[in-house]
């Protein structure tokens, strides 16, 4: 394998090698780039630097076919999300036809009742992306705060936190789902896409306490706490820094596995009950026997699509993992 | 007039393993650091004196006893005066690579200080204070300032980490192992470097395992053995007369370059065995993690681990653990 | 003759090209010796020592010849260079014990390291449980697992372990290093003693601290900047050093003894060259009190008195003739660099 080196000859001599964990550009390491270009006397050399480390990642990310395939694979959908509705020539509350095969008039046919498939997929597409994007965020923020808690106090309070993580794991969460949707009238996208949040929240905090954990112990945490810091700094921008690049392919992955578990929700019935999704689509198109009815662009399309765009997602998760990890970059 | 007092500090830490002991880490040690005095604090590893750092630092606290600053109880500090004893007290620490966060340049740890401490300070008046203190460690700005850690030598990154202390009124410094990782053809420079803040009326806590740098630069020893204090004075005097064995012991060991190895009169066996018995056999353990290897049952005799020997006063000023003498002396 | 390095020279393959971390090495290490080599952080000791006995992937071989007994080792070839390990020669790495598998006894792993060389546990099982015993440790450590020894305990049983086979040469990396100080001359004093007992025959032992050295070396042997500065006797070395590194390196040295109001200690200004782009001649001349402008060549690694070789001009005299011969070095640099910035010292 010797020649697998000559492919990345970019990296600096003065790459961080070894104890460092990775570093992203993206984060709060960015916000901190104002200060240190002030205390640097504002050399102009001063910008140099770290412009070369985000450079580095840049060349990697470009360099990067699963990254490439797989954002430029999201991105069709993203901009399908946006535009097919406005294109959409009908809206999803119209009559037509019933069991109408793709054609001109109909892109993608119509359903058992008549209704445009397309126009059905276009409002499918935007609202896996609001439960995607909400279940990702809603998820990461309960994780990241319980996770950083837990790993910088320790203690009682750790032990407390992780009962309540561990309760949560054992909770199911589709009885839960069930349970809580009976007290609802409506169910909505929001509702749904915050559910998996906080459902989900468990494993984050687990990652996030044990890597704050051995990051705590590390003496640049004492030295900021030496320098009269309060915790909640020291969390955020001493600790969480360091795992920025972590943290970043978390979010990304609970975006696509919130999409999928949304899709599975709906499918089950147990999703928005006044809108409609790609996994409402495929629980309309199975209800109705799409398939034995051998309408196959009534169920086929919503699970190409979701596939899609949760497989872009995974790609490109891949792909960042080794644009991140300096161990993976090597093969 | 003191200014810092240790008052019979004690630390136990619970114990790893299934019966779920205490481990003395500290066992009632008192001593005092003056105005431009450097006190060195030997022992070796497992003998607490990290542990007696931190808690001089407030990093950890005390189980029992008093670290007094100026007669108030550090302990006892709310946030704001935490805040305010950190502009007085300031550590270093023993590995500079960890010292400093990875994800951003070493000057840094100069702009903490600012956020906290000099809010309001103007940038000129700012970078005229980091010029002199860099000028005091004898750094040059242009080869420190605006560049990573691992940019950065290891001297030069604990001479940092010394100018940066000295931007605040500090007036004790614990230096904990500050020199054990650099090469011998630098730390002589940092030694001296803080021979001349002592004479400019600093006080010192120098934490070090290495018997040669302790002599070399400090007024006082306290001679750390288990948790307790084996001897303590003026340090010509416990390095000219060393009363207690275990003293001896260590002043035998130290190679030096123009005195070879007294033999020793036992065979190679019995050195061998005394210097495990240090790491393994009777002492009361040390380390959380290494569990004595003869499994005596800990709890039955709690009293000699947390009661240290009494001290002795052999000549004005220089202390000794009486009752260990013979205890302590090899078998 | 036990062991003889002709002209080694090993560079780091790195992106930014070949980084020469040993740099036309020569030296012998007599049967029964002890040879200590020191050296500050990254001049290439560690290196040296283990190229002796494995390249790892980014190591390459760029000239010389390594012999052992008149035998030559084929120390690029790892495969060939299999049935010699801890044969022939055995190596103590840096923090050998901290890396070893925390779930696995002692015994365990001991019988894995065994098994990778064909050697049957029980075969030698009796021989380690008296050497075990000799370094003053029961049997019962054998039946624990890696973090539940002391570093001395842990290096106590790598160094029965490395040298189990009599070895004709053991290479030490820093054993010492992370040790309290009675402990430190407990494993310093093993290492006599397993020579004097021809359990190994000749030692390298890696350090970089010249004080453990004056204990149990019997020559010292110093590197800058990936060559050799000076080698000799250890009362040499430590008396009457010859190259201005190793008396400026002497003179850093604090010992007990020296306090100070007596004796002010003084470092050495400036930093050692970049490995990957030395400048030419005499590595030391940016750091040197004595450089002149001869030194912008290379001194010659040259015996100035018998058994006493120095690389410097000033100590070797230009007519002497370099003994034993070395020829251009492999890696000869082709830039001639600024000296480094030196550092300030107060």
């Amino acid at each position: 394998m010797s020649g697998s080196s000559i492919r990345h000859p970019a990296v600096p001599a003065g790459a961080p090698a070894g104890p460092g964990p990775a570093v992203t550009p993206a984060g709060p390491e960015a916000g901190a780039a104002g200060p240190l270009a002030i205390v640097s006397g504002g050399l102009a050399a001063g910008s140099v630097v770290r412009p070369r480390r985000r450079r580095e990642f840049l060349v990697y990310a470009v360099r990067n076919k699963k990254l490439l395939f797989g954002v430029s694979l999201e991105l069709l959908f993203v901009l399908g999300a946006i535009f097919f509705p406005v294109i959409s020539p009908h809206g999803t509350a119209e009559y037509f036809l019933p069991h109408q095969p793709p054609s001109v008039a109909h892109w993608l046919g119509t359903d058992y009742f008549g209704h445009d498939v397309f126009a059905q997929l276009a409002i499918g597409l935007r609202a896996s992306y609001l439960v995607g994007a909400l279940g990702a965020v809603s998820a990461a923020l309960v994780g990241m705060a319980l996770g950083f808690t837990a790993g910088y106090r320790g203690g009682w309070l750790d032990e407390i936190l992780q009962m309540l993580t561990n309760i949560m794991v054992m909770i199911p969460s589709l009885v839960l789902l069930i349970v809580i949707g009976a007290y609802l009238r409506t169910r909505g996208a929001v509702f749904e896409g915050v559910f998996i949040g906080l459902t989900t929240w468990p494993w984050v905090a687990r990652a996030v306490r044990a890597q704050t954990f051995s990051l705590r112990s590390r003496d640049f945490v004492d030295l900021a706490r030496l320098s009269g810091k309060r915790p909640a700094s020291i969390v955020i921008r001493e600790i969480a820094p360091n795992m920025a690049s972590y943290l970043f392919l978390v979010v990304v992955l609970l975006f696509g596995s919130s999409m999928l578990l949304a899709a599975s929700y709906d499918f089950l019935g147990l999703g928005p009950t006044d809108s409609i999704s790609l996994g409402t689509m495929m629980n309309q198109a199975m209800l109705w026997s799409a398939l034995q009815l051998h309408m196959w662009w009534w169920f086929v399309t919503p699970g190409v699509a979701l596939t899609g765009m949760v497989a872009a997602l995974l790609i490109a998760n891949v792909g960042l993992d080794e644009v991140f990890n300096p161990k993976l970059r090597q093969q | 007039m003191s200014t810092l007092r240790l008052d019979k500090v004690s630390k136990l830490f619970r114990a790893a393993d299934a019966d779920g002991g205490t481990l003395p880490a500290l066992r009632q040690v008192s001593f005092g650091i003056n105005p431009g005095e450097v006190v060195t604090l030997i022992g070796e590893s497992g003998s607490g004196k990290t542990t007696l750092g931190k808690i001089v630092l407030r990093l950890i606290t005390a189980s029992s006893g008093q670290v007094l600053f100026d007669g108030k109880d550090i302990a006892a500090f709310g946030r704001a005066e935490l805040h305010e004893y950190y502009r007085y007290v300031q550590g270093v620490f023993q590995d500079p690579y960890s010292s400093y966060n990875p994800v951003y340049k070493a000057d840094r740890v100069f702009e903490l200080l600012r956020e906290e401490y000099f809010p309001k300070i103007a940038q000129g008046a700012w970078e005229a204070r980091i010029d002199a203190a860099l000028e005091a460690v004898a750094l040059n700005p242009g080869e420190v300032l605006d560049r990573y850690p691992h940019q950065l030598s290891g001297g030069q990154q604990q001479r940092l980490l010394i100018a940066r202390a000295l931007l605040l009124d500090v007036k004790l410094l614990i230096a904990d192992e500050i020199i054990s990782m650099l090469d011998a053809s630098t730390r002589v420079d940092v030694l001296n470097l803080l021979v001349g803040l002592k004479q400019a009326g600093l006080a010192v806590l120098f934490i070090t395992h290495d018997l040669s740098l302790g002599h070399y630069i400090s007024d006082r020893t306290v001679i750390l053995r288990h948790g307790a204090i084996a001897e303590m004075g003026p340090t010509v005097q416990v390095f000219g007369n060393p009363q207690h064995p275990y003293t001896r012991m260590l002043l035998e060991s130290v190679p030096q370059l123009h005195r070879r190895w007294s033999p020793r009169s036992a065979g190679l066996e019995a050195p061998a065995a005394a210097g495990e018995q240090a790491a393994a056999g009777s002492r009361p353990p040390a380390r959380p993690r290494h569990r004595p290897p003869a499994r005596q049952p800990r709890r039955g005799r709690p009293n000699p681990m947390l009661e240290p020997p009494p001290l002795t006063e052999c000549e004005p000023g220089h202390l000794v653990a009486a009752a260990e003498l013979e205890a302590a002396s090899p078998r | 003759m036990s062991v003889r390095v002709e002209n080694l020279s090993i560079a780091y393959r790195t992106l930014a090209g070949d980084c020469c971390a040993v740099d036309g090495v020569t030296f012998t290490v007599a049967d029964g010796e002890i040879m200590g080599l020191a050296g500050e952080s990254g001049c290439g000791k560690t290196t040296l020592g283990t190229s002796l006995i494995a390249l790892d992937g980014r190591m390459k071989q760029l000239s010389g010849r390594v012999l052992l007994d008149g035998e030559e080792l084929p120390i690029s070839n790892g495969k060939a260079m299999r049935p010699h390990r801890m044969r022939d020669i055995s190596l103590v790495p840096q923090y050998a014990m901290s890396a070893l598998n925390p779930t696995r006894k002692i015994s365990k792993i001991i019988a894995d390291l065994l098994g990778c060389h064909d050697v049957r546990y029980s075969s030698v099982a009796e021989e380690m449980r008296r050497r075990i015993a000799l370094v003053g440790l029961s049997d019962e450590v054998l039946s624990r697992y890696p973090f539940e020894l002391s570093g001395g305990m842990r290096q106590r049983v790598t160094l029965v372990l490395s040298t189990l086979l009599n070895p004709s040469l053991l290479i030490a990396d820093e054993i010492t290093s992370a040790l309290d100080v009675s402990t430190q001359r407990a494993v310093g004093e093993l290492l006599m003693e397993f020579r004097d007992r021809t359990y190994v025959r000749s030692v390298i032992t890696i350090t970089h601290d010249l004080s453990i050295l004056a204990q149990v070396a019997d020559t010292i042997m110093i590197m800058y900047a990936g060559r050799l500065a000076e080698k000799a006797d250890t009362a040499s070395i430590i008396s009457a050093p010859r190259h201005p590194y190793t008396r400026a390196l002497l003179a850093s040295l604090p010992e007990v003894g020296v306090r100070h109001e007596q004796t002010r200690l003084t470092g050495i200004p400036g930093r050692p060259p970049s490995l990957a782009d030395p400048p030419a001649g005499c590595r030391f001349a940016a750091r040197c009190p004595l450089a002149a402008s001869q030194c912008r060549e290379q001194p010659p690694f040259a015996e100035v008195a018998p058994g006493h070789f120095v690389a410097c001009w000033n100590a070797a005299g230009r007519d002497i003739p370099a003994v034993p011969a070395v020829p251009a070095a492999a890696c000869a640099p082709e830039s001639r660099t600024a000296p480094a910035v030196q550092e300030v010292t107060s």
